[in-house]
């Protein structure tokens, strides 16, 4: 068969942005089957695949789509599962864009096959079918902390290893990040409840509120029966800048305002969990996090939103689509400026029912100057150019740093300057044998063979069972390890 | 689910319940906290543990019905069920290098001092514990801190039990005397605010219990941030206790404002709903 010589994409079909920005439900609809054959057909099928080499956990990307051109989408899903727990999940929100997309062939000239956008069509037409069936397990126990997309692609995969699987999520509903922080219109809630009852209905339980270096320690896990237990906590801790003003009301972390909102749904009327009035609104960022945190403000009914970034459009962290769609929605860019300040209504006349409260942000216009160590030029402030912003709600999406519950309460576990658990090494400073070692990877950088996040055995004495998908999602689920007791001998066998 | 095992009403609006809730009474300390959900729509509320019954498995927390969620939670009664009991949260209490302390409770907040004056006392340290309510009929626990403590002294605002004084009195008093080696405070922010306050002068040792908003509870949102020593700390992971001197009272209290509109708007509803209770 011919490939289709069509240079661009196939137009992914979104709601209008009149309409969509009044309420949370998904902004791109999905292909129709027929976009999704035109699609697949623009698929060279290269030998030597780069675009496989561009997937932290290395689907088989020609293979799915080649299912894809005849129309069988099953045949596509089964090849997508074969190296990936959450397709219906990593196929609307990883960056596609960064990573096997950029290594396709047809982007040299024209644009890439659209790979993300198949695979949440594949995934899509598989959600509504038939459900998992529950599977015998082999009686050994492991325990996953934390039901980010982190613990979930594990347990997914330890599962499908015959494992009994425990998930503790310390909140009340499972899904972290997936729940609580990206909005419906981007995730909505009921695909991401789709992939969790994928997980429950092959048997892993799910424990919630349940957090573990308070409810119960490591320790006590080990205690308990469990054999490894895998952390993947995420990296929760909201990040401020340290200027003055932060404590003001009105000034938000992303992941409270999107919590808020998210997991507790203020958008509701009569909300138990309120937003108050957003009025003017400013969003510190350029990630996914801040356009998350901005289209959710549009909804939530701010009068306008503008992004306040320090570098250029071309270093936007975010996703080009998201950054499109915000655009489409009214959302403000500015540029090459950073707050210095933020400015409050002043205590001293005490009648005034609003101070305390934001009222605008001073910032400073930054220019681009040398790269830093990973490429990207480094923002400079351009000297005495501060001027001031109006606003009545700032919110802050600078990014998080690990939360350090675990590190505190366990007793051993090493971990690097940032906090992130380091792989558990033994006294000589060796990766021990048989102690089971996550891969940490940098958001797009690999740095194993794919193999080693599919919980596959590893050559030589580790053996690694982590989920490098997990990486593709977020970008910030920088680590997630299984470290096993050292009175435990018995984990050779993953 | 959770199930609610024993309900009782100390004073008009202030009620006292056993929660069964295992895991977090295996492990809950003096200082920590949980948070819980009434209802499957409902908001997630940080209270503190006001002790915990190991063998039984159980829970005790107390809390006045004075908003929304509360009051949807006192017309709960022992055999139903809340939605979510998470915990126990955040730091406990440190009582090591005390050796007299004067434990200062106001409100429903003495619920919460009563476990940090048993945990002095059964480590056998002085205890010199001050409470203040507004007027008699809200006085409770009077009988449990008289049997925890080698000094006790009871205030209300209108004299109607005790002394006619606020907390900051007899502490200061006490002060005076001298000897104690610590303040712990816990209650209302602006009780807090001048306890420490009364205390600066002698420059001991001050704890605070802070309870500012929260959802989550485990550092994720950091809608709890509180200045500590001219820090951002959050409330929930790094306290809830702080030294009370480093703390800054003003911006607490303004940050505890903030939805002031909503909630009182969110009571009204409730009340409407709860007719009779007020």
């Amino acid at each position: 068969m011919m490939p289709n010589t069509q240079t661009s994409k196939t137009p992914m079909p979104t709601r209008d942005p009149k309409e969509r920005v009044r309420d949370f439900g998904e902004v791109a609809t999905g292909y129709t089957a027929e976009m999704a054959i035109n699609e697949a057909a623009r698929c060279l099928d290269c030998k030597n695949s780069p675009c496989v080499s561009g997937c932290p956990v290395g689907i088989a990307i020609p293979r799915f789509i080649r299912h894809l051109k005849s129309g069988d989408c099953e045949g596509a899903y089964r090849v997508i599962l074969e190296s990936s727990s959450l397709p219906a999940v990593c196929g609307r929100v990883c960056p596609q864009e960064s990573q096997c997309e950029s290594k396709c062939v047809r982007g040299i000239k024209g644009e890439p096959v659209a790979i993300g956008r198949l695979e949440r069509y594949a995934a899509d037409a598989h959600v509504e079918g038939p459900r998992e069936e529950k599977r015998e397990t082999n009686g050994r126990k492991v325990a996953v902390i934390g039901s980010g997309p982190s613990g979930l692609a594990c347990a997914a995969s330890l599962a499908g290893k015959g494992y009994a699987v425990t998930v503790f999520e310390a909140l009340h509903e499972a899904g972290g990040v997936l729940t609580y922080g990206i909005p419906g219109f981007r995730l909505p809630g009921s695909i991401v409840k789709a992939e969790i009852g994928r997980l429950t209905a092959r048997g892993v339980k799910i424990e919630k509120n349940t957090v573990i270096g308070r409810t119960l320690t490591v320790d006590e896990l080990f205690e308990n029966g469990f054999e490894a237990v895998f952390i993947g906590t995420g990296a929760g801790l909201p990040s401020f800048m340290g200027i003055p003003g932060e404590s003001l009301c009105g000034v938000y972390s992303a992941n409270e305002f999107l919590t808020r909102v998210n997991l507790m749904r203020a958008y509701e009327k009569g909300a138990a969990t309120p937003v108050s009035p957003l009025g003017q609104t400013v969003v510190v960022g350029g990630g996914n996090v801040a356009m998350d945190a901005a289209r959710t403000a549009l909804r939530m009914g701010a009068s306008g939103v503008k992004i306040v970034y320090r570098r250029g459009e071309r270093e936007l962290p975010a996703r080009k689509e998201e950054v499109e769609h915000a655009k489409e929605e009214g959302v403000e860019f500015c540029l090459l400026r950073n707050p210095v300040e933020i400015l409050g209504y002043e205590n001293e006349d005490r009648k005034d029912t609003r101070a305390g409260r934001v009222r605008g942000v001073r910032v400073i216009r930054m220019e681009l100057g040398e790269p830093d160590e990973r490429g990207r030029r480094r923002p400079v402030e351009v000297r005495g150019s501060e001027y001031d912003m109006a606003c009545d709600t700032l919110i802050m999406a600078i990014g998080t740093s690990p939360n350090p519950l675990i590190k505190q309460t366990t007793a051993g576990l090493e971990t690097d300057k940032k906090g992130l658990p380091c792989d558990q090494r033994g006294r000589d400073g060796h990766l021990a044998p048989r102690r089971f070692c996550g891969r940490r990877r940098r958001h797009g950088r690999r740095d194993g063979h794919p193999r080693d996040g599919r919980g596959e055995e590893g050559g030589g004495g580790d053996r690694r069972v982590s989920e490098g998908k997990t990486e593709r999602i977020t970008g910030r689920m920088r680590f997630f390890r299984l470290f096993v007791n050292e009175k435990r001998s018995a984990y050779a066998y993953f | 689910m959770y199930r609610i095992l024993e309900k009782k009403t100390l004073a008009p609006s202030v009620i006292e319940m056993q929660i069964d809730a295992p895991l977090v009474a295996r492990s809950a300390q003096a200082g920590q906290f949980i948070i819980l959900r009434v209802d499957a729509d409902g908001e997630r509320i940080p209270l503190t543990v006001a002790g915990q019954d190991r063998a039984r498995g159980s829970v005790k927390i107390i809390f006045g019905a004075v908003g929304a969620t509360t009051m949807r939670l006192a017309r709960k009664e022992a055999g139903d069920h809340i939605e979510d009991f998470v915990g126990p949260l955040g730091r406990p209490t440190v009582t090591e290098n005390i050796r007299r302390a004067l434990v200062v409770g106001g409100g429903v907040g003495t619920a919460i001092a009563l476990p940090v004056a048993e945990k002095l006392h059964g480590e056998g340290k002085f205890v010199h514990s001050i409470v203040g309510f507004r007027n008699k009929d809200l006085v409770i626990l009077k009988e449990d801190f008289a049997a925890c403590s080698d000094l006790f002294d009871l205030v209300t605002d209108d004299g109607s039990a005790g002394r006619k004084a606020l907390v900051t009195l007899p502490l200061k008093e006490a002060l005076e005397k001298g000897g104690y080696d610590c303040m712990i405070a816990i209650g209302p922010l602006p009780m807090m605010k001048y306890a420490v306050e009364t205390c600066r002068p002698y420059g001991i040792r001050t704890v605070v219990s802070m309870n500012p908003i929260m959802i989550d509870g485990t550092g994720m949102c950091g809608c709890c941030r509180l200045t500590v020593g001219g820090k951002m700390r959050f409330a929930c992971v790094d306290g809830p206790d702080f030294d009370g001197y480093e703390v800054d009272f003003d911006e607490a209290i303004a940050r505890s404002g903030q939805y002031r509109e909503e909630e009182a708007r969110r009571r009204e509803e409730a009340c409407r709903l709860f007719e009779g209770v007020k």
